[in-house]
């Protein structure tokens, strides 16, 4: 029984070589001594020198770490903030309005999102710049924060909570000292998806920059229209190789909390 | 009032940045354009009292609207989105639903590895995933190089900057959305159902089809919501690999925004999106409510 069968073996092959193969390719070739992108001239890592010294790249990055670390943060504490109202706030005037909010973003076509920041920037005269950018990634990734958070909210025991309250906590204090810590890895899990939403957007990015600050996908797709170049190569393999050790790094982390949960309610469960 | 201030915050800032925004949409998608800065007329002045208000309500109208008819431009590009994101989402359930299975009758140990393996590179940047595609599908590139190479042609395809190309970045891109339902819904699935069903004579074909396939439809409906919802406004995947022929919605709200800087019309063209997605969206969420309502 489930020995891998002759036809799923095949498909998941193929399939993850298609997964799998443009990304390795891209990287083979960031490291390609020629100009030529699609022609093999031997290995140089000479585009990687070339990008730490393109000034207007490294603007780029700054700006949009500092977009992605802000943005992620608000996200992450507004999101966590309406997911434990959804959850837990019982009822409340407006209700259905404040949970179609929450959902909406996560579906809304980004050019329309993008647009509509802006003519809201443009409507009360706020400057286009880094703040903008901030308060428009927030105001989408605080969404997928809160789906990530209430869906981990849902699952566990409502009673330890009360057995907080009852013990003399302040809602507070049971907030703190029981509900965080539980869903912990949810909210990190959020805060992780938020930054990488922010570092990855370009439409609304585009709709709501101005002048003074371009982040690393605006730059990157007005360089990319042009054609392909192995700058981009090397760039992406940086980007790349971030997100897959930053990945790899949190499912360990998070299995880790994990299994030492369960290790802690195994050993509530025999000392009671 | 500590539970009032943790309503409040969330609560006020989605409908400053969230519903605020889009009735601003609406109103200048009614409004017409202007040479002047913001770009558009009427604007709202307050400082002339009741008439003012009067005055700027009576000068909305439904123009811009009528324009979207009037000019083919618009409604080919909303049924050729449409119909782009019908094909391709067909074609990820072609790529991904034999991906999903053979996860979900994988070793239990090696599925972790798998998903993770599909979820990663949802994590990598959508931008850089649809460049990789513009080296190998060029006139001088690593696909036509391996064609020519093998013999099997002779002059180089032209793919880039074609709706093949296009179909091609999607099904890529989206690949994951699509995946990662249906293996949850195959391996939720007991596999003793396709032993009885063979006992009771079905070819593995015939169980596949009368078993395996309506238990994985919620999966299936799921995955294709997700990957179609988003395609419909798709703006990266046409501007990159997309030529001249591929008309895309999102790429016509783009270029009325910023070449041709008409606001109203821009924002009509969104509210009209919004109006066709309303459809799939509403559709979705019935579909996820009778799922949650199932298992419980």
């Amino acid at each position: 029984m489930n020995r891998l069968s002759w036809f799923n073996a095949v498909s998941l092959t193929l399939g993850f070589a298609f997964l799998y193969i443009p990304m390795i390719i891209l990287i083979i070739f960031s490291f390609n001594e020629s100009k030529l992108v699609t022609v093999w001239a031997g290995f140089s890592t000479k585009w990687y020198g070339e990008l730490v010294q393109n000034e207007a790249f490294l603007d780029a990055a700054w700006v949009t770490i500092r977009v992605a670390v802000f943005s992620s943060t608000l996200a992450t504490i507004l999101g966590t903030a309406a997911a434990y109202v959804l959850v837990r706030g019982g009822r409340f005037f407006g209700r259905t309005l404040f949970s179609g909010m929450i959902y909406a973003p996560l579906v809304m076509p980004e050019v329309i999102t993008g647009l509509s920041l802006l003519l809201l920037f443009i409507g009360i005269g706020l400057d286009r710049g880094i703040l903008t950018i901030v308060l428009a990634h927030t105001t989408f990734s605080m969404c997928f924060v809160s789906v990530v958070v209430s869906s981990r909210l849902v699952t566990f025991d409502q009673s330890l909570e009360e057995a907080a309250l009852d013990l003399g906590c302040s809602p507070a204090q049971a907030f703190r000292l029981v509900t965080l810590p539980i869903i912990a890895p949810a909210v990190i899990s959020g805060w992780l998806l938020a930054f990488t939403l922010s570092l990855d957007d370009l439409v609304i990015a585009s709709f709501t920059s101005g002048p003074s600050a371009t982040t690393l996908p605006i730059k990157i797709f007005s360089a990319v229209r042009l054609g392909v170049s192995p700058e981009i190569n090397a760039l992406s393999t940086l980007m790349i190789a971030v997100v897959t050790v930053g990945v790899i790094t949190a499912s360990l982390v998070t299995k880790r909390a994990m299994m030492r949960q369960k290790q802690d309610e195994m050993a509530a469960a025999r000392a009671e | 009032m500590r539970r009032a201030f943790l309503i409040a915050v969330p609560y006020v800032w989605l409908l400053a940045l969230f519903l605020v925004p889009f009735f601003i949409v609406l109103k200048i998608s009614l409004s017409d354009i202007a040479l002047a800065i913001p770009p558009y007329t009427p604007t709202l002045d307050f400082s002339q009292g009741w008439s003012g208000i009067k005055d700027f309500f009576s000068q909305l109208d439904l123009e811009n609207y009528v324009w979207l008819t009037e000019d083919d431009l618009y409604w080919k590009a909303y049924l050729s989105s449409v119909k782009i994101a019908l094909i391709s989402t067909f074609l990820t359930l072609l790529v991904g639903y034999p991906i999903a299975y053979g996860m979900a009758r994988a070793p239990a140990e090696w599925r972790p590895t798998l998903m993770m393996l599909v979820i990663l590179p949802f994590w990598t940047s959508f931008l850089i995933r649809v460049y990789a595609w513009m080296g190998i599908l060029s006139n001088e590139g690593y696909l036509n190089q391996l064609l020519l190479w093998t013999g099997l042609i002779s002059t180089p395809l032209t793919i880039l900057n074609t709706n093949t190309a296009v179909y091609i970045g999607i099904v890529y891109t989206y690949l994951p959305f699509m995946i990662l339902p249906i293996y949850s819904a195959l391996e939720r699935m007991d596999e003793s159902l396709i032993e009885a069903a063979e006992d009771l004579g079905c070819s593995r074909v015939q169980a596949f089809w009368l078993v395996t396939i309506p238990l994985s439809r919620p999966g299936i409906i799921a995955g294709c919501f997700l990957v179609m919802i988003p395609v419909i406004g798709e703006f990266v995947i046409p501007s990159l690999l997309g030529g001249s022929g591929t008309l895309m919605i999102g790429k016509v709200l783009w270029e009325e925004f910023f070449s041709n800087r008409d606001w109203p019309v821009a924002s009509a063209v969104a509210v009209v999106l919004l109006l066709i997605l309303v459809i799939p969206i509403v559709l979705f969420q019935r579909n996820q409510q009778k799922q949650t309502e199932a298992e419980q």
